[in-house]
């Protein structure tokens, strides 16, 4: 077919032009990412403690900011690489200052606390295996958000699959939170970014094959 | 003018040209000047391309809205772009070029829903371009990544097969001009590697006569080599 004829062709063809559908799709990937998470949350054994228990503790809400803007800036990021042209920018900075902030916060618990508590501090009763459910409730979201970006248009794959990854990592954490017992912010400097950080490894491998389009 | 923009922005612009410097001046100004670079870089930023752009732009806006007139008239201008801009930057056969135009078409065509009024179009195409052209070349290096070492290892292999069947008819050729006494010794130890005692026992001769073979045989070829390659 040459060029002209091509044309023709895509000009007469039906064309679904959508002011939003980036936010449509993004949303519904998001959408998903969550459900299943907490489907997931539910089938997995838990540690008995209900969770009306913990949201009375004020530490318990601090917890769940951290994935809780880690998915808001995560979506901005994402939603930013899936459309050529518009640059990140201060998104970055909203994604990284979360992560500076628990971090700096560990650090202070740390240094102020005696040195035999800090083993405790970082490993919990649960190190074993949060960062893995995390990882675990973060599956069907990275599905689900490449997808997504597939039928939007990546023109940086590895970046945008890298931060696809990171949201369905945030996703998963985020749902992990109503179950984690672990109420320290070393633990969660820890555990928790690394069970978002894998995710977000997997997606950046992933990205360009995932989301060619 | 477009409902769409309008509602966008929440403003009432009237026309194309007034939208356009209206985003230019809503940018920030660091903004503005990256995408510019980036423009720059992809799409070759002279004088023609405002012009250009404007157009392209206006085109576009109409399109979204349904100008299935405009879209094609877009398209036809943007192909028209695209080959100048590619064929300066490849050299390669028009068919690849026009191959890889389509590509870009069909991108934007998917990707339509993705422009931005408050992203300039040529930030938007230069863009997809980039990532389609990554994409070309790169299956272009796989497929002759895929051909080029299968020609290179059977040529090589042919040759060396060739060689060795070339070496060893001379070889024959001359090991058959000496006298068999120096043959023997030479054929016996140097190409099947026997020992000298078992050479002489083969041979019937006696040990210090196949060392004196071997010695002699070995000379000769020598010299007649060297006359050869005089």
């Amino acid at each position: 077919m040459n060029t002209q004829e091509f044309i023709v062709t895509l000009a007469n063809g039906p064309r679904p032009p959508s002011r939003s559908a980036v936010a449509g799709r993004l949303g519904f990937g998001l959408a998903v990412s969550l459900t299943a998470a907490l489907l997931l949350l539910v089938i997995l054994p838990g540690d008995g403690t209900s969770l009306i228990t913990r949201a009375t503790m004020p530490v318990f809400w601090a917890k769940l900011a951290l994935p809780l803007t880690m998915t808001l800036s995560a979506t901005c990021v994402t939603s930013r690489l899936s459309q050529p042209g518009v640059r990140v920018g201060r998104a970055w900075a909203a994604l990284i200052l979360p992560v500076g902030i628990v971090w700096l916060v560990a650090l202070i618990v740390l240094a102020l606390a005696a040195p035999e508590a800090r083993g405790d501090l970082i490993l919990g009763q649960t190190w074993r295996y949060c960062s893995l459910k995390i990882m675990l409730l973060s599956v069907p979201a990275l599905g689900a958000l490449l997808w997504a970006m597939r039928g939007l248009a990546p023109t940086r794959p590895r970046l945008a699959g890298a931060a696809t990854g990171l949201l369905a990592g945030a996703s998963g954490s985020l749902a992990y939170c109503l179950r984690c017992p672990e109420m320290h912010v070393p633990f969660w400097a820890t555990w928790y970014l690394i069970g978002m950080a894998a995710p977000a490894l997997v997606g950046g491998l992933l990205g360009p094959r995932a989301m060619r389009w | 003018m477009p409902a769409a923009l309008t509602a966008y922005r929440g403003r009432d612009v009237r026309n194309v040209d007034r939208l356009t410097s209206f985003v230019a001046m809503t940018l920030p100004p660091r903004a503005g000047r990256e995408i510019q670079t980036t423009a720059t870089k992809s799409l070759d930023a002279n004088s023609m391309m405002s012009e250009a752009e404007r157009q392209l732009t206006a085109l576009l806006t109409r399109s979204i809205n349904g100008d299935r007139h405009a879209y094609r008239m877009f398209l036809e201008k943007l192909a028209c772009h695209l080959r100048t801009r590619l064929r300066k930057r490849l050299r390669q056969q028009d068919a690849d070029i026009e191959d890889l135009i389509q590509e870009i078409l069909l991108a934007v065509h998917k990707g339509l829903d993705t422009f931005r009024p408050e992203v300039p179009l040529t930030a938007w195409i230069s863009a997809i371009v980039r990532y389609k052209l990554a994409d070309h070349v790169r299956s272009a290096v796989r497929r002759s990544a895929l051909f080029e070492p299968l020609d290179e290892d059977s040529e090589a292999e042919a040759e060396s097969h060739f060689d060795t069947l070339e070496a060893q008819r001379d070889l024959q050729q001359l090991l058959a001009t000496l006298p068999p006494r120096q043959r023997g010794p030479i054929e016996y130890m140097k190409l099947w590697g026997l020992s000298v005692a078992e050479t002489a026992a083969a041979m019937g001769l006696s040990e210090s006569a196949v060392k004196v073979g071997v010695h002699r045989g070995l000379k000769t070829l020598a010299a007649k080599i060297r006359g050869k390659s005089k």
